[in-house]
């Protein structure tokens, strides 16, 4: 299995370790993921809440770049810049106006082409459940985990066609074949308050902190996440949200491919543990999951 | 051939754009034309008249009328032919109005068209032939298919005049889903209390006979002669010798959901759906009767002091004769789980309407509590959820049910009656209640029921210790809201039953993309489709309360009776005709013809001293459309009144 893989911005920064650790589950597996050269920005929200057209532009730019490589798919973590990539595929394949627009833009024609998967569809519905059960070394018996996705891995649904618009599943399936017990909670989908991180940060605390309580009520452990900034609202915030609300939350914030790295008998120390704010060592210590690290 | 042209005025509908004086004299000049004039309102009484005078005076044999479109006044002018003595059918209509004098500005462009029309007009009226009307016999016997509520009404309506009708309901019993509601609105009149004397009056009635747990199989023929096959299936209990005595649905041992009680309640498997059915008797459900699954048991049989338990009952299939069908087969309810922010009906305590009207009926499951399904107690705290599925594009139907403002509304009203600690909360829109004192209805139910109106969608539900967490906007003070709610009511839409496409196909009438029956007019004609002879009732052709559903029973009864009191039927002559000599028999007008109004024959061909097949049809059926004219390879078929010779010539005149 051979992609193209866009990283996004996040990824080479604050959520190095979701970078660090999808190419471990990726060599671990045999899947070859080239990251497209000289890739820029996938068009999420500082271009499209100012300019419509150049978030269409920037993501073609991306999916032409991938073409010039021979890739046919692209891979991603991002849920932002999976939205992107998708969206801008979807204006590039259904309307002739936007894309004669966008192809003046980037100077070349592209209708579409080169199709975009989020890692976790690669992992699920291609690599396939089975198979990965068959490669799990270390199962994460015991581990209770609340499965997060927020909102873009899922929507717009005829632009994403992922998963359950209402109540996706994708990860929770991933976690119960490494051994992890997804708890049920109705929380999958709700806002974490996503780029209010940094203009109105009292929305994010108020609402990733309904988030972290829920999952707490419920009985998980740990939370499961495929988006960095769900990621770094849950997990970045966790000590604000417990200063405002005083609340002793202790809650490590995953990345499903750190997980699955660690059950896949990736070398801890390559998954990026050391990049959270919230240690989560002591939990996977105290679920027998870690030795020393 | 003397023909006279009449030119009307319209007032300065047509005067106003076109020289209708010019009209006339251009039409003095056209060959065969005798007589020409023009009058104020050709429609009026002295304008009829004058036509009238002029044939008599000039014995014109043709008459063409120009006015407006033939839709409205063509019979008017016909019927003034026939009084004048000329064939009806040797007059055309010139339509300037609509097709010309309503469309241009410019007078004498105008004018110009005008006569143009006029021109095509004369050489069609000279190619007319002197027709006459045709007459078919008529069954008078009536089918209707559906013994809910709306079946019901147009029985009793039929029989009350003495004619036989014919229920077919596939359930066990007559009654619809009326039977299973509590109360109605605006009244709160209980449904059973004035449902059942109609259920009763019809069963009573010597000219109406019940079909139940029956099914339509296949219809043929046409208005006046339709030809039904019903399938009976195998009840397992004779009805003749059944006197309903409950012996054996008493001893019967296996359990199963009842539908009727929306399977919150139990039933046995030799069963009465509900204690006023008609017929009284049981039936035995197959599916899940010990003695079918496993061959043992028996025990019912053996209660029988009657012995009308038949085990080896096998489904009959009758065939019937009827002139008339109405179709009144009622309505689903929407079908909630493709909601996944209402659980996908998931949670137990999420119920429907449906389900809130089982509970609170006193001879329900509950005994006319509102419980909680998951663990049997009573709710305080209840949210009721309104246009599910309704006016929803993405996930449901784009029309609105109509009935579920209301009958809500109903549901605050009752839970307060039945419990009077409980808090209503109701999720709305926008509240639709047009109707004879429904407004007022809902007005008291929030004025003095204290239930609480929240404009607004839900946008989830979900459980979280032991209580269901509803989360919604109140857009009107455009606060989150969250309701811990110990039951939620959705009040799913209302749809079209899930095999509504299928009947309408062996019924050859249209349905919309919503699987309702589609009526012959929206306005004109709601009760009537274009299938002559097929009406509709009720909730099959649009969602419906129980006042509407009982008035468009008795309009499609009424339709019906005016069918039925007819000797003979008449027929116009407007209609396709097959020449036997041309046509090959190669069958492209039988695929083309809607109405199914074409039938091939096999005939002898003395020429040919052979047998072949030719295309004959249906003169009740056909409308005249002329599909099969333009399809047929051999110019074999051609409608009468506009024959292929008549649209050449019109095009000769171009």
């Amino acid at each position: 299995m051979k992609y193209a893989y866009y990283p996004g911005c996040s990824l080479h920064s604050t959520a190095k370790e979701y970078d660090l650790s999808t190419k471990e589950v990726a060599k671990a597996l045999n899947i070859e993921l080239t990251e497209i050269p000289d890739w820029v920005c996938c068009g999420a929200t500082p271009a499209h809440i100012t300019m419509h057209l150049l978030s269409l532009a920037l993501p073609v730019k991306n999916l032409i770049q991938a073409r010039k490589m021979g890739a046919d798919e692209v891979v991603t973590c991002c849920a932002a810049c999976f939205s992107r990539l998708k969206i801008a595929n979807k204006f590039m394949e259904d309307d002739p106006a936007h894309r004669e627009k966008v192809e003046k833009i980037v100077g070349e024609e592209y209708e579409g082409e080169v199709k975009v998967r989020h890692f976790l569809d690669v992992l699920v519905n291609y690599f396939g459940l089975k198979n990965l059960g068959e490669r799990v070394t270390k199962k994460l018996s015991g581990l209770k985990v609340a499965c997060y996705y927020g909102c873009l891995l899922t929507r717009p649904p005829e632009v994403t066609q992922l998963d359950d618009l209402e109540d996706p599943h994708l990860i929770d399936d991933l976690m119960r074949t490494i051994g992890a017990e997804p708890v049920q909670w109705p929380y999958k989908t709700e806002c974490c308050g996503a780029s209010f991180s940094l203009t109105k940060t009292d929305i994010v605390l108020k609402l990733s902190g309904d988030i972290l309580q829920m999952a707490h009520d419920e009985g998980a452990r740990a939370i499961v996440v495929a988006c960095p900034l769900c990621q770094s609202n849950l997990d970045l915030r966790q000590d604000a949200i417990n200063k405002k609300y005083k609340k002793n939350f202790n809650i490590p914030v995953f990345y499903f491919t750190q997980l699955l790295g660690l059950a896949l008998g990736v070398e801890p120390g390559k998954l990026g543990f050391k990049k959270h704010a919230v240690n989560p060592v002591p939990l996977l210590r105290e679920n027998g999951i870690l030795g020393n690290l | 051939m003397k023909i006279g042209v009449f030119v009307c005025h319209c007032g300065t509908n047509i005067a106003g754009t076109v020289d209708v004086e010019k009209v006339a004299k251009a039409a003095s000049g056209l060959a065969n034309v005798k007589y020409s004039t023009t009058y104020k309102y050709m429609c009026s009484s002295p304008g009829q008249a004058l036509i009238w005078d002029v044939i008599k005076e000039k014995a014109l044999d043709r008459v063409v009328v120009c006015a407006c479109s033939p839709g409205l006044h063509e019979k008017t002018f016909r019927k003034c032919l026939e009084d004048a003595g000329v064939n009806p059918y040797l007059i055309e209509i010139a339509n300037i109005r609509e097709h010309c004098s309503w469309v241009h500005r410019d007078m004498e462009q105008a004018t110009r068209k005008a006569i143009a029309i006029v021109k095509l007009a004369v050489a069609k009226v000279s190619r007319d032939k002197p027709l006459e009307k045709t007459y078919i016999s008529i069954e008078k016997k009536v089918l209707i298919i559906g013994g809910g509520i709306a079946g019901i009404q147009s029985a009793i309506d039929i029989a009350f005049a003495k004619y036989p009708v014919v229920i077919v309901e596939r359930e066990p019993s007559i009654g619809g889903k009326m039977a299973q509601f509590d109360k109605t609105f605006p009244t709160l009149d209980c449904a059973a209390c004035i449902l059942t004397p109609k259920m009763v009056t019809v069963s009573q009635s010597k000219y109406v006979t019940i079909h139940t747990c029956s099914e339509i199989e296949e219809v043929s023929g046409h208005v006046g002669n339709f030809t039904v096959k019903i399938r009976k299936k195998a009840r397992s209990v004779d009805l003749k010798k059944c006197a309903g005595c409950g012996a054996c649905w008493n001893k019967c041992p296996a359990k199963t959901a009842s539908q009727f009680d929306m399977k919150l309640g139990k039933r046995t498997a030799i069963y009465v759906p509900f204690p006023q059915a008609v017929p009284n008797a049981p039936v035995i459900d197959r599916g899940n009767c010990l003695y079918f699954k496993t061959k043992k048991c028996g025990i019912c049989q053996k209660v029988c002091p009657f012995g009308a338990i038949d085990y080896d009952m096998q489904d009959e299939i009758i065939e019937e004769k009827f002139g008339a069908i109405i179709v009144a087969t009622g309505f689903t309810q929407f079908d909630h789980s493709v909601y996944g922010e209402y659980g996908y009906g998931k949670y137990k305590d999420v119920i429907t309407g449906l389900h809130f009207e089982r509970m609170v009926n006193s001879s329900g499951p509950t005994g006319g509590k509102v419980l909680r399904p998951s663990d049997g107690k009573e709710a305080k705290d209840v949210v009721f959820i309104q246009c599910v599925g309704s006016r929803d594009e993405q996930k449901g139907v784009s029309y609105c049910s109509r009935v579920c403002c209301m009958y809500t509304a109903k549901h605050a009203l009752l839970l307060k009656e039945h419990n009077k600690d409980a808090q209503a909360y109701v999720f709305y829109i926008d509240i639709r209640a047009a109707g004879k004192n429904y407004e007022e209805f809902v007005k008291n139910v929030q004025d003095k029921h204290g239930a609480v109106y929240l404009r607004g969608r839900v946008s989830r539900v979900f459980e979280k210790g032991g209580k269901l967490i509803v989360r919604g906007a109140d857009t009107l003070s455009g606060a989150q809201i969250e309701i811990q709610a110990d039951l939620v009511v959705l009040a799913a839409g209302l749809v079209a039953q899930p095999d509504a496409a299928k009947l309408a196909q062996t019924m050859h009438i249209p349905y919309d993309k919503n699987n309702l029956f589609t009526e012959a007019h929206p306005k004109l004609a709601p009760a009537e489709t274009i299938t002559s002879g097929v009406f509709l009732a009720g909730a099959c052709q649009s969602p419906k309360d129980i006042p509407d559903t009982v008035a468009t029973a008795s309009a499609a009864a009424a339709k019906v009776l005016g069918l039925l009191v007819q000797d003979k039927l008449e027929r116009e002559p407007l209609i396709a005709k097959v020449d036997r000599i041309l046509c090959s028999g190669c069958k492209a007008c039988y695929e083309a013809c809607p109405f199914h109004a074409i039938e091939m024959k096999e005939i002898e061909d003395r020429q040919l001293k052979r047998k072949r097949t030719v295309a004959e049809v249906l003169e009740g059926v056909c409308t005249g459309c002329g599909n099969c004219t333009a399809v047929c390879r051999m110019s074999a078929i051609d409608l009468e009144g506009f024959s292929n010779r008549q649209i050449m010539e019109q095009l000769g005149e171009i």
